[in-house]
């Protein structure tokens, strides 16, 4: 009876209901345990200024900035010390006032362990702020805000850390509509985003303000997780100023935080899979990143600290508002300190965070969670049995792959397979890992999958460009040949009468003309005919070598050249005449005295030798064109962004 | 080093074999209670033997072995192979079936997670096409036969093939009601009369359709413990249904109505159990609609037009087959794609 009237009370108030909160749904999605209450027990701490700060130079993703201080300078608090660099790119500040100690290679908190550049400060404990400049932004042109926050340092605080300013710039295609603030924090453990809602909802608002205007969106959702109801309060308080700012609850469901899983939630709209959210008019914020760019214009402030939860395995879980380069352990200290059983440290949340390297780095922008583990908190998985096609992996996956096949695709090193199933959809979520019943480690196996095919795209490129490169080298070999030929060939026919040999001699000037001398005695056309012969011969020999030689090496390139001419001067030996022979050996070793010379010249000039003397327009035309096509490979393989 | 996620919340594959045991339990006992306790014989026999023979094979592949024993899938292939097997089949059949379901079916193609064929149904066709006499005769549920057997009659008729005194092979079993309908068909009985047998119970087979619902109850428990999903028992029955609702209608006196299909041979026993199984079956969801119509419907062209009496284990292994194309060709839409 009861449920009866549960249930159509529930259908009264679905009847009822206006709608407001209306949510979509996305396929999959699990219900980890939340373990958000630990650390909202107290307010977000300000933590106290460490005695060294270690500032890594990328703390965002894209082109690493600039940097713009040297060891032994003095910096006030928000002074750039770094300047972005490229349009992917954010600028460093300085967290606090003081000294320049180092500027070198450290560990920074990245799953890869591998140092980076990072500048050192000495904080002398004044925190003194360089001279700020507020931006009243609703009187200056939006065009000139969104080039000032290139210097504001603000990136993602999600997580994601992309520079703020380039997801703000006007690209002029298509209008931004729906400004998306993100607020679902999903994640397990992590609470800094909840905790900034319910303790500064007034200055989130205000930057969500500012986005909208930025963006010239006519609407605005908050997206937050049912399981923040203070957050929630806080924040519709809050926004009670605005008339076209909507707050939803979203279902506790993770991965509800993704982007495109939340504009699927609020607006029912799936991001087509090759366009961003802009292409459709959506740009989503974090709630962090809103509050930075509020204080930058509002105040001026760069962006020169975080909020980070520590939790987990400490005595106190709670967050703290910390000073960017600040060290792990100090954030630990600050929590109480690790438990005993402590193993190690995890940086973002258990379902998509990662180990760090070591506890000795610095808090990065992107660090909005330090988690301590412990066997009890994070059991080893044990031993991954047989998958059993069971398709749990399936049921929750947020994208709607198919992980099982994509995991067989992967063990067997069917990439071809695995992309043409979706693989580069895969969010890395962690869902399929987190219900497999044998233990799989799903996600391992398609970080290693995408890292191969992009592996092997990269070197699929860089040897189609060599191909390339070197079939048209080889075609413009043959061509100067056949030149050569006919130019000594209407020679040769003009001469007919004169003393051929000598003639030959005096007329070489290089070991290839050389090699044609024996011919020159004969007719015209046989002349011709061998000479285009051995052009033949000569660039089918070259080419074998420069598939046997490392095609991909651009150093290897001129190397067959004189064991060619080494091995094309054998024939000439056949001619009876001693003289002539040493003669011709004479030559031959001076030209390639002279080959010699002019690779070494070339080598210490950094370009590839060229014999571009008496080449007509055309040849050297085409020469010109391959070696822009060179310099596109050398850039692409040097400059290419490792992301 | 990133190895998240850090957390797990999965059963693991050992707590999945429990619980389709677990789920086997209310059909075992309605078995019991319709044909005796050798039931308990035969499935003991069978368990035996799947174990040895997977704890061998592994030997012999040099695989560790008490992880794959752990697991407790051999125990479920064996338990599905004997409960398809006729009640009282003798040891050696069940031993032989048991034997092949494991070491060929499963073993030689690479162990759990490999088997492109459903075990138990591989032990049963073998054991069908080698032994057609033996299989298909089926002894008389409890309440139909003339003489009853204790407990230990059973048990010394499993092993020595040995009766009672003064009881004849005759008095203890019986035709099926599949079997019984496709020769009293070809007699040129109708329908109505053929039914007024008492070997027909209510919708199946006298006793066999209390099985039967047992297997609709565990399949049920399946289905809300979320081991299975509703797609292939639902599809599997729909079809099912349907398909001899069509004959049924166009002509009543040569074509059971659906309820005797659904209720009758190994119908149920395969929607839930057979055809579940994740290994050898489709993994998309459309794919599994599509995999259990296909079985529903060759099953009912077997029983009706086939030699055999019922045809799921043989539509179960054809079915088998067209995995890999099925799966191919029902790919879900991944998010943000078109198709």
């Amino acid at each position: 009876m009861n449920n009866i009237i549960q249930f159509a009370s529930k259908l009264i108030k679905g009847l009822t209901s206006d709608n407001a909160n209306e949510v979509y749904k996305f396929h999959g999605g699990v219900h980890p345990d939340g373990h958000k209450h630990e650390s909202t027990t107290h307010p977000i701490s300000q933590l106290a200024i460490p005695e060294t700060l270690t500032l890594p130079l990328r703390q965002h993703v894209g082109y690493i900035p600039k940097v713009k201080v040297k060891v032994g300078d003095y910096v006030l608090k928000g002074e750039m010390i770094a300047e972005a660099e490229g349009t992917v790119s954010a600028a460093i500040h300085a967290s606090t006032s003081g000294t320049i100690t180092a500027i070198e290679e450290a560990i920074i908190p990245h799953p890869s362990g591998l140092p980076d550049m990072c500048v050192t400060l000495a904080p002398d404990g004044k925190d003194q702020w360089t001279p700020l400049n507020p931006i009243d932004w609703k009187n200056t042109p939006i065009n000139e805000l969104i080039t000032s926050l290139r210097s504001s340092g603000i990136v993602g605080l999600g997580g994601a850390t992309f520079p703020t300013h380039i997801k703000l710039r006007k690209d002029g295609t298509s209008g931004i509509h729906t400004l998306i603030i993100n607020a679902a924090e999903c994640e397990p453990y992590i609470t800094c985003d909840d905790m900034l809602m319910r303790e500064r909802a007034d200055e989130i608002i205000k930057g969500i303000e500012i986005v909208q205007h930025l963006l010239g969106a006519t609407k605005v959702m908050i997206g937050i997780e049912d399981n923040k109801p203070d957050a929630t309060s806080a924040m519709t308080s809050a926004s009670q100023t605005l008339t076209n700012v909507s707050i939803k609850t979203v279902p506790t469901l993770y991965p509800s935080g993704d982007a495109r899983r939340l504009i699927h939630l609020l607006l029912g709209v799936e991001v087509p899979h090759h366009k961003r959210s802009t292409e459709v008019g959506i740009q989503v914020f974090n709630v962090a990143t809103v509050l930075a760019i509020y204080r930058y214009f509002t105040f001026g402030e760069p962006s020169v600290s975080r909020v980070v939860t520590v939790t987990g395995n400490v005595e106190t879980p709670q967050n703290f508002e910390v000073l960017l380069g600040t060290p792990v352990p100090l954030l630990i200290a600050a929590a109480g300190g690790a438990k005993t059983d402590t193993t190690h440290f995890v940086m973002g949340g258990p379902m998509m965070g990662f180990d760090l390297p070591s506890t000795d780095v610095p808090v990065t922008k992107a660090a909005n969670c330090i988690i301590a583990a412990s066997p009890s908190l994070f059991a080893p998985p044990p031993p991954a049995l047989p998958c059993i096609r069971c398709t749990r992996c399936a049921d929750a996956c947020p994208v709607n792959l198919q992980p099982q096949e994509l995991y067989w695709f992967a063990k067997s090193d069917n990439l071809e397979k695995a992309r043409d199933y979706h693989l580069f959809d895969c969010i890395e979520c962690g869902c399929c890992t987190y219900v497999c019943p044998s233990n799989i480690p799903l996600v391992q196996y398609y970080r290693y999958a995408k890292s191969e095919i992009i592996a092997a795209d990269k070197a699929q490129e860089a040897a189609d460009i060599a191909r390339e490169r070197n079939e048209f080298r080889l075609a413009r070999i043959e061509r100067e040949k056949l030149e050569r030929a006919q130019k000594h060939a209407e020679r040769a026919a003009s001469t007919k009468n004169d003393e051929a040999k000598a003639d030959s001699v005096k007329s070489a000037d290089s070991v290839k003309a050389e090699k044609e001398r024996p011919a020159s005695s004969a007719e015209a056309d046989d002349a011709k005919k061998a000479a285009i012969a051995a052009a033949v011969a000569r660039a089918k020999a070259l080419k074998l070598a420069a598939t046997q030689s490392d095609a991909t090496k651009t150093g290897s390139e001129e190397a067959p050249a004189p064991a060619i001419v080494e091995n094309k001067t054998e024939p000439t030996a056949t001619v009876n005449d001693e003289q002539a022979k040493k003669d011709k050996q004479a030559l031959i070793a001076a030209a390639i005295e002279r080959a010699k010379a002019q690779k070494l010249a070339a080598a210490q000039a950094g370009v590839a030798p060229k014999n571009t003397d008496d080449l007509s327009p055309k040849v050297k035309a085409e020469i010109t064109e391959i070696e822009t096509i060179r310099a596109k490979a050398k850039q692409m393989v040097e400059n290419k962004d490792p992301d | 080093m990133n190895r998240s996620p850090y957390i797990t919340n999965a059963p693991t594959v050992s707590v999945i074999m429990l619980k389709v045991l677990l789920a086997l339990v209310p059909g075992i006992i309605a078995y019991v209670w319709v044909y005796g306790a050798g039931i308990l014989v035969t499935l003991s026999l069978a368990t035996v033997t799947a174990l040895v023979t997977e704890a061998a094979i592994l030997k012999i592949r040099q695989r560790p072995i008490s992880p794959s024993l752990a697991d407790m899938s051999a125990v479920v292939t064996a338990w599905l192979l004997a409960l398809a097997l006729p009640p009282l089949a003798p040891w050696w059949l069940v031993v032989v079936g048991s034997f092949f379901a494991i070491a060929i079916a499963k073993q030689l193609y690479g162990g759990l997670g490999y088997n492109p064929f459903n075990p138990a149904m591989v032990g049963y066709a073998v054991l069908l096409i080698s032994f057609p006499v033996i299989m298909t005769k089926w002894p008389a549920p409890l309440m139909l036969a003339d003489a009853s057997l204790s407990a230990f009659d059973q048990l010394k008729f499993i092993f020595n093939h040995a009766l009672p005194v003064g009881v004849q092979l005759d008095a203890v079993t019986s035709a099926t009601p599949l079997d019984y309908l496709k020769t009293q068909l070809m007699l040129k009985h109708e329908i109505a009369d053929i039914t007024q047998a008492p070997i027909f119970g209510q919708f199946g087979a006298k006793g066999g359709e209390m099985v039967t619902a047992g297997y609709l109850l565990g399949g049920l428990y399946l289905i809300q413990q979320r081991i299975i999903s509703w797609h292939l028992p639902t599809a599997f029955i729909a079809t099912l249904a349907l398909i001899s609702l069509i004959f049924n209608i166009t002509d009543p006196t040569h074509f059971t109505n659906p309820a005797f299909h659904l209720m009758t041979g190994a119908s149920m026993l395969c929607a839930f159990f057979i055809i579940t199984d994740p290994i050898s079956g489709p993994t998309t969801p459309k794919g599994k609609l599509y995999f259990a119509a296909g079985v529903a419907v060759l099953t009912y062209l077997i029983r009706v037009y086939g030699g055999y009496p019922d045809g799921v284990a043989f539509a179960v292994l054809i079915m088998n087959m067209c995995v890999p194309l099925i799966d191919a060709y029902t790919q879900p839409r991944v998010f943000g794609h078109k198709h």
